[in-house]
């Protein structure tokens, strides 16, 4: 882009997002969508956090029939409470006091965006992708999270058609907190699996 | 998606439990076995179903025959040579059949 061109405030756009606008402006141009549609799935995208998963590792801790059904067929699990997982299989993966399971995607960034919105930065970043796969323990550590040696590490590499969630280990002193303040306690990180859910209540996460 | 694409699946191979060795290629094109797992001998954890094949569908073309699609789970220990966790630590990989080979 020429730099002698008035673009006023606004910065110029990247060669990513020009793609888009040319892109989105031609479809509806042609009548093959409209604004008022494109609107409507940007706020579906914007609806969906990670409480969504939250709440089914909440529901998952309360009943253990859910729970087995959650482990059989996530994606019939997530539609159980109302969430869509369209075209693509959800996997759930159970960590146990022996296992401890975390999630990357080497070959870009598949992340269960139905269950827990936009994936942060550093999912995508080569740095986590690229480490997570042969040092999980070093990689895990850096989160704040120490994997005993007596625990078994497994690494799901998302590559094709199957998404994942880790179903945390339920903290201890919790039997008697309630779904929603189950719900409060599951952080996006813990369903990644770069951290284990601790009985404090979840901060926002940051990017 | 064209209404009269035919749908068709090849048949599974492999079974949970299989032992298999991803294929040591190297094709040009959206392939998406992870370069680091190629050559690399594993067992199948599961079948996940039969999807359209990535290497078609990136060229606009249907994707069928749809291939099975495993998850197959490999020892770190065998995969990095400088591998510091447990012997038993895995990693689990979503890989099509076209890209197994039996033991």
């Amino acid at each position: 882009m020429s730099s002698d061109k008035d673009l006023g405030t606004y910065q110029p756009l990247t060669y990513y997002q020009m793609m888009e606008v040319s892109l989105r402006e031609l479809l509806v141009e042609k009548g093959v969508i409209s604004e008022a549609e494109v609107e409507r799935a940007m706020g579906e995208i914007g609806a969906r956090s990670p409480e969504r998963g939250a709440r089914m590792v909440a529901r998952a801790w309360l009943d253990p029939a859910y729970k087995a059904r959650m482990l059989a067929d996530g994606s019939k699990a997530a539609e159980e409470l109302g969430f869509e997982v369209p075209g693509l299989r959800l996997i759930v993966v159970e960590n146990t006091p022996d296992t401890h399971n975390v999630i990357v995607c080497t070959l870009c960034s598949c992340y269960p965006r139905m269950l827990l919105g936009i994936p942060p930065e550093w999912y995508k970043s080569r740095n986590y992708r690229s480490r997570v796969v042969r040092e999980p323990r070093a990689v895990l550590e850096e989160f704040g999270t120490a994997i005993p040696e007596s625990m078994q590490i497994r690494v799901h590499d998302s590559t094709a058609d199957m998404r994942y969630i880790v179903l945390p280990v339920r903290p201890a002193g919790t039997e008697k907190l309630s779904e929603d303040e189950l719900v409060a306690l599951v952080t996006r990180d813990s369903l990644i699996g770069v951290t284990i859910v601790t009985g404090e209540p979840a901060v926002p996460p940051t990017s | 998606m064209p209404e009269t694409l035919e749908r068709s699946e090849v048949a599974a191979r492999f079974a949970p439990g299989d032992r298999v060795r991803v294929l040591k290629a190297a094709p040009l094109g959206h392939v998406r076995t992870p370069w680091y797992i190629r050559g690399h001998e594993g067992v199948v954890e599961r079948l996940c179903g039969a999807f359209p094949n990535p290497e078609e569908l990136a060229y606009a073309r249907t994707g069928e025959p749809r291939q099975p699609l495993y998850r197959v789970r490999f020892l770190q220990n065998q995969i990095w040579p400088e591998y510091a966790g447990r012997e038993d630590d895995v990693i689990e990989i979503e890989i099509f059949q076209h890209w197994l080979e039996p033991l």
